[in-house]
């Protein structure tokens, strides 16, 4: 636990290095919600309410989203992929460290460095801008827990495609599918109440709900009671089940290593 | 304390974007060898001998295509993580230390995952940081150093938790003569007082000769020696080169235990093994010799001889 909490120092640490990429980030996440709200707010023009989201619903899920895009971090994550590449795995493998775990305390130590920084301020400028709902306690409380799960949904995911390094020389391809694939089926693009019925419900079942549409129904009072405690059960069971598959694919993989470079 | 039987590493690569060709590499070919608690053992080849595919299977981190290897009494890729805790490794081409962090950073990181101490910590940092002279980079960030003070770093990474057993390949690659100079006397250092094991890879020969008791060459995959140094002279390195400056230009001498190696105007090389006084004796009686010298083969010209089988 001490050791978790260790290297997750260092994942913030890692980030906070960086502060221009933080300011230049959070001021992408801010013009890009504009031109989201913007939009959906034309469309609202002419509809009261679409997938059950009124127009305030709908710019505060831009906004939300906007300031969760990092904290989940929805765009390719390659760490691990370049360390499997160039045969810097060698190095993670030559301590007495499981890898898994290290990433996953690591990613835990980097999400709340970019919720503070690159998710806080887009959002409170879209507050000062727009017209947004707020959660009540007990759904804030709830939007903390899966933000969290959605965080660990994402690393998750993250960890097996990225693994697809170990079998793959030219990975990059995965890496830009499994990108597109969350981007879409997350509802980061377009949330997911907007999709037809077959399709919203496929994408609710899902392990990408959780990485955004999820979090957000919760921040919005769409889910109450028995359903707040399935959707968080079932980002739950997505993520034992993404890190279950990732640890298979690294035991496999160890197995049958091949370590780049000399 | 390493225990070696036949052990192999073969690679497949597939060559080609479409239509895959498979190809092999024998990286390692049935090597055996044993090695000693508080051995200091350097391990030589020309590039792509296969000196860090063997070490990586000692340490795990890749699993033998065929043989048997059992170090510190576990078999390393089965218990990577339980050996681990045991021994030390540094890749000196690589970077170990966290590329972002300041060195310090990195060094307290490892003492949570290697689950040191705090008191035996702070005693062996200190140490490193006088011995390796640290102070002056520690709060650096690792990408801000240069080669030198980054592999000081590594080594100090590698050795911080106390290992019984080190492997380094490569140690002192990058490093100025005077850091090489510390390095070297550190590792005979940890080796004589604490009995540390150390198995070093190297291209340094400098290292070799001053550092190791036992040397183990390899070449395309095989092992073609594992002796002492003063063996492999004896075996290698027993002939000594005549050179004699003559009157003028003339063709190879012809006298008897001795062969012309090379000849360059008035001057000649004569490869002998045995008297010099009496070769010097047949050559006088055969030409009339201005100067001459006594070449001994260095531990580079044994190893040149060596690799250019
Ligand atoms: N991942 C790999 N895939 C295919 N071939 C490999 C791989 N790693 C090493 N080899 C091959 O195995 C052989 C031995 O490589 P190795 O890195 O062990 O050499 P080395 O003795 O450490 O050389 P150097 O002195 O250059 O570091 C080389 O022919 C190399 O091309
Ligand atoms: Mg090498």
């Amino acid at each position: 636990m001490r050791l978790d909490w260790e290297i997750a120092k260092r994942g913030w640490r890692r980030y906070a290095a960086y502060p221009w990429a933080t300011v230049a980030g959070a001021f992408t996440n801010s013009i890009f919600g504009f031109l989201q709200a913007y939009i959906l707010l034309a469309v609202y023009r002419h509809r009261a309410a679409i997938g059950g989201f009124d127009a305030a619903d709908a710019v505060t899920y831009v906004w939300l989203a906007q300031s969760m895009i990092m904290t989940v971090y929805i765009f390719s994550w390659w760490e691990l992929a370049w360390r499997i590449r160039d045969g810097s795995i060698a190095t993670d493998l030559a301590r007495p460290l499981d890898p898994q775990r290290y990433w996953l305390a690591y990613d835990l130590g980097r999400a709340p460095y970019h919720f503070l920084f690159r998710g806080l301020p887009p959002f409170v400028l879209g507050a000062l801008v727009f017209h947004l709902h707020y959660p009540s306690p007990l759904d804030a409380l709830a939007f903390v827990v899966s933000l969290t799960l959605a965080v660990v949904v994402s690393f998750g995911f993250r960890f097996v495609y990225n693994s697809a390094a170990f079998w793959l020389l030219d990975f990059r391809g995965v890496v830009t599918l499994s990108t597109t694939v969350v981007i879409f089926f997350s509802g980061m693009a377009i949330p997911i109440r907007f999709f037809p019925h077959a399709l919203r419900e496929l994408c609710y079942a899902l392990p990408f709900a959780g990485v955004i549409q999820t979090p957000v129904d919760i921040w919005l009072g769409k889910r109450e009671g028995l359903a707040l405690a399935g959707v968080i059960g079932l980002q739950l069971l997505w993520a034992l089940v993404l890190i279950g598959l990732g640890r298979v694919l690294l035991a496999r993989a160890t197995q049958r290593l091949v370590v780049q470079g000399g | 304390m390493i225990e070696v039987e036949n052990l192999s590493k073969r690679f497949v690569v597939r060559r080609g974007r479409f239509r895959r060709e498979r190809h092999v590499v024998d990286a390692v070919k049935e090597i055996s060898f044993g090695v000693e608690r508080g051995e200091l053992l350097g391990y030589l080849g020309p590039n792509g001998a296969g000196k860090s595919t063997t070490i990586k299977m000692l340490t795990g981190i890749l699993v033998p295509s065929g043989g048997r290897v059992s170090v510190g009494g576990l078999d390393p890729s089965r218990k990577r993580i339980e050996l681990a805790r045991r021994i030390g490794a540094m890749f000196g081409q690589r970077v170990q230390l966290w590329w972002d962090l300041p060195l310090l950073d990195s060094f307290q990181l490892l003492r949570h995952i290697y689950k040191v101490p705090p008191g035996r910590y702070r005693e062996s940092l200190a140490r490193f940081r006088e011995v390796l002279e640290l102070d002056a980079f520690i709060h650096t960030p690792v990408r801000q150093l240069s080669l030198g003070q980054r592999i000081r770093g590594e080594l100090t990474a590698a050795m911080l938790h106390g290992p019984e057993l080190l492997f380094l390949d490569e140690p002192t690659i990058g490093l100025d003569v005077v850091a090489k100079q510390r390095v070297r006397d550190f590792l005979v250092e940890i080796n004589r007082d604490d009995g540390v094991t150390v198995m070093l890879t190297t291209h340094d020969l400098g290292d070799i000769e001053r550092l190791c008791n036992r040397l183990l060459v390899i070449d395309h995959g095989s092992l073609i020696w594992d002796g002492g140094i003063p063996e492999l002279k004896e075996r290698y390195g027993g002939e000594r080169v005549l050179v004699v400056d003559l009157e003028g230009p003339s063709e190879p001498l012809q006298v008897d235990g001795a062969t012309v190696e090379r000849v360059e105007g008035p001057r000649q090389w004569l490869r002998f093994r045995g008297s010099a006084s009496e070769l010097t004796a047949r050559v006088a009686a055969a030409a009339r010799i201005v100067d001459l010298q006594v070449q001994e083969p260095d531990i580079e010209e044994i190893v040149r001889r060596i690799y250019m089988r």
